[in-house]
């Protein structure tokens, strides 16, 4: 059995005449232990699709199961990193991942929760700007943060949404190098949003496309089948990335030429051709 | 990176930025292009000043004139050439008697906010004296079990100040404690805000006299049995009910507006519903909340004036009020005088105000 399952989900926004399903007919399972990515155009229903997941939204219709159960509002088993950071600004770095740690272990005395805290914000690289607020940090600062504040409470399965999107590629690769050790560590499950292959190909054991919306569905999967750990430099050497690279590209390419042809053929222009002004002012 | 605080940051902080300024010139700091925000910040404020006085001292003159004229031309008519001479003679030296009662001068306020420190003064010695000489039978007259003998007299313009402030502060904590806990209640729950809406909608916009009046009746009645002066519970009643709309409101509003990637953390983190309010929610709105809050004590300090006057509850409104009635004849200035000191004290606790909000607020756009 998966341990996260999605049976044909759809998900609509809005209703009647402003209704749009931006989601159709997904299917997907995911294993204990595995490490998936999931790439798609901005726009393409890719943070709709980690909100079923985690349980801030319901699906339209279809189910996601967790361990076997439907998914019924969010739990501290999932954890999340977002697309925009959400660090609460009125608080500190180190407030901000203690305040999850606290509400994940509530058995647990202040000493060993703010253990658990200086742990994480260590792993980070954030201990000197723990009694930092968030206004004072970079987005790379911030990241690394809303990353520890996600991981100290020691999901079972964790779930990123564009976590390093708005880093600068030298934070991204040592934030991916990161997420990878504690996965690996830890034996977690987690599933990736990027839009990113390269980042797909580095940390995945699948990479499967989302398809762009309206009504975006899941593609055909790619099996990442380089062993780990992985190192940037030899993977770009290896056969295997490189046809694996090349066919995902060439997928997406298509699917962004075919939504072209779309576009092409529902606007038709007008024919018109600009007025000769040169003449007139003569 | 240590954070230093000078002068600079303190005053920037609470909007008294041209003090800064002013202290630069002195030290001999100032650049050269600083000195065009000099004249625009302190030489043309000042200037406008001087412009104000100008001007209120040649239209009070004018008013003393038209006036004095008035009172001539009907002695004369009433009673006479000689009357009408004897008449101008008696205002030329100044006599109280035949003075004319007009928009006072800027000297003559002046002379009055003297007088007024030193009739302070005066009434606090006495009222010093008065306390050293009863020391000793309160003393007896406590282990009696009798009331102590308290200072009757006379309160002084300070005293009134002070009077008002305190129940500004009443009313204003009133406000807090009712406006800011509802609002919470409002913003959470759809359904109190609709079933709130009309009660805030036909409430908010009714006058202060007509609060007092409500307040009067209702505490009237409450304290029918005792005999002690309702007057002060009743004026800070109404400047508080007066008051806490827009605290109210703009609670409502922040609280119904927290951003939504807040929210779903508190969803993530799966929070209890107090965590929520207490750690995210409110946070979140505390700008907004603040903004309702100076807006709430200006309007407080703004009614409790006119509620004053009316609960004849001793404070501004009353000095105001009872210097009308009683007509002597520097009264006028004194009106004056209380006017301004009105309005600094206004503008000292929207100050307040504004640097409390400063410090609690966060940068929104900085944090996400
Ligand atoms: N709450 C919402 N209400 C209506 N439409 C939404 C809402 N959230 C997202 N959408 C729309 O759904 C589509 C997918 O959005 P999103 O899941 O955020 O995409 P992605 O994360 O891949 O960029 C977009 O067209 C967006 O405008
Ligand atoms: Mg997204």
């Amino acid at each position: 059995m998966a341990y996260l399952e999605l049976n044909n989900i759809y998900k609509t926004y809005g209703q009647d005449e402003h209704a749009t399903e931006v989601l159709s007919n997904i299917n997907l399972s995911i294993y204990e232990g595995e490490f998936v990515a999931i790439v798609g155009f901005t726009g393409s229903g890719k943070t709709t699709l980690v909100n079923l997941i985690n349980g801030l939204l319901e699906p339209t219709s279809g189910e996601v199961l967790f361990k076997g159960e439907p998914v019924q509002g969010t739990s501290h088993e999932r954890g999340v990193i977002f697309q925009n950071y959400s660090l609460l600004p009125w608080l500190t770095v180190g407030q901000n991942v203690f305040m999850a740690v606290k509400e994940a272990f509530p058995k647990k005395s202040k000493n060993e929760l703010n253990a658990i805290v200086a742990e994480y914000v260590e792993m980070v690289s954030l201990t000197p700007a723990i009694n930092k607020r968030p206004k004072e940090l970079s987005g790379g600062m911030r990241q690394r943060v809303a990353v520890a504040r996600a991981l100290a409470m020691k999901p079972e399965m964790i779930i990123m949404d564009e976590p390093l999107g708005a880093l600068d590629a030298l934070t991204r690769g040592n934030l991916q190098d990161e997420i990878l050790n504690i996965w690996g560590k830890e034996k977690r499950t987690a599933l990736l949003i990027t839009n990113d292959v390269d980042e797909g190909i580095y940390m995945a054991d699948r990479i499967i496309p989302l398809r762009p919306g309206p009504n975006a569905t899941l593609g055909p999967e790619f099996k990442i089948d380089i062993e780990r750990p992985r190192d940037k430099t030899e993977m770009n050497d290896n056969a295997n990335f490189k046809k694996t690279r090349n066919a995902i590209i060439e997928y997406l390419m298509d699917i962004g030429n075919e939504r072209k042809l779309e576009a092409s053929e529902e606007f038709i222009l007008p024919d018109l051709s600009p007025k000769d002004f040169v003449n007139q002012f003569k | 990176m240590k954070q230093s605080i000078t002068l600079g940051k303190v005053t920037k902080f609470m909007g008294l930025g041209f003090l800064s300024t002013l202290k630069d010139l002195f030290t001999g700091k100032l650049e050269k292009e600083d000195f065009i925000n000099f004249l625009r910040k302190v030489v043309v404020p000042l200037a406008s000043v001087l412009l104000f006085i100008g001007l209120w001292h040649m239209g009070s003159q004018s008013l003393y004139n038209i006036e004095a004229e008035f009172k001539i031309e009907k002695a004369l008519n009433d009673q006479g050439p000689a009357a009408a001479e004897a008449m101008r003679e008696c205002i030329a030296s100044g006599d109280v008697s035949c003075k004319p009662n007009t928009l006072p001068s800027p000297a003559q306020v002046w002379d009055s906010y003297k007088s007024l420190l030193r009739d302070h003064n005066i009434i606090s010695a006495d009222k010093a004296a008065f306390i050293e000489k009863t020391a000793a039978l309160n003393e007896k007259r406590i282990a009696e079990g009798k009331d102590a003998i308290t200072y009757t007299g006379r309160p002084s313009f300070v005293d009134q100040i002070f009077r008002s402030l305190k129940t500004v502060f009443a009313g204003f904590l009133l406000a807090l404690v009712i406006a800011v806990p509802l609002g919470i209640f409002i913003g959470l729950s759809p359904t109190l805000k609709s079933s709130f809406n009309w009660f805030i909608q036909i409430f908010k916009p009714v006058s202060p006299v007509v609060w007092y009046l409500l307040v009067f009746m209702i505490v009237k009645t409450l304290l029918i049995d005792s005999n002690e002066d309702s007057s002060f519970t009743i004026s800070f009643i109404s400047v508080g009910l007066c008051s806490m709309w827009a605290t109210l409101v703009n609670t409502a509003m922040g609280v119904s507006s927290v951003d939504k990637d807040y929210i779903n953390v508190a969803k993530v983190l799966k929070l209890g519903p107090f965590q929520k309010i207490f750690k995210v929610v409110l946070p979140s709105s505390l700008p907004l909340i603040f903004t309702g809050l100076k807006i709430t004590l200006s309007v407080a300090w703004m009614v409790l004036i006119a509620i004053e006057l009316l609960a004849q509850s001793p404070g501004l409104g009353l000095f105001v009020w009872e210097e009308f009635q009683n007509g002597a004849n520097d009264s006028n200035a004194k009106i004056i005088v209380a006017m301004f000191v009105i309005g600094i004290i206004g503008f000292l606790l929207d100050r307040l105000m504004l640097t409390i909000q400063n410090w609690v607020s966060f940068d929104k756009t900085d944090a996400i």
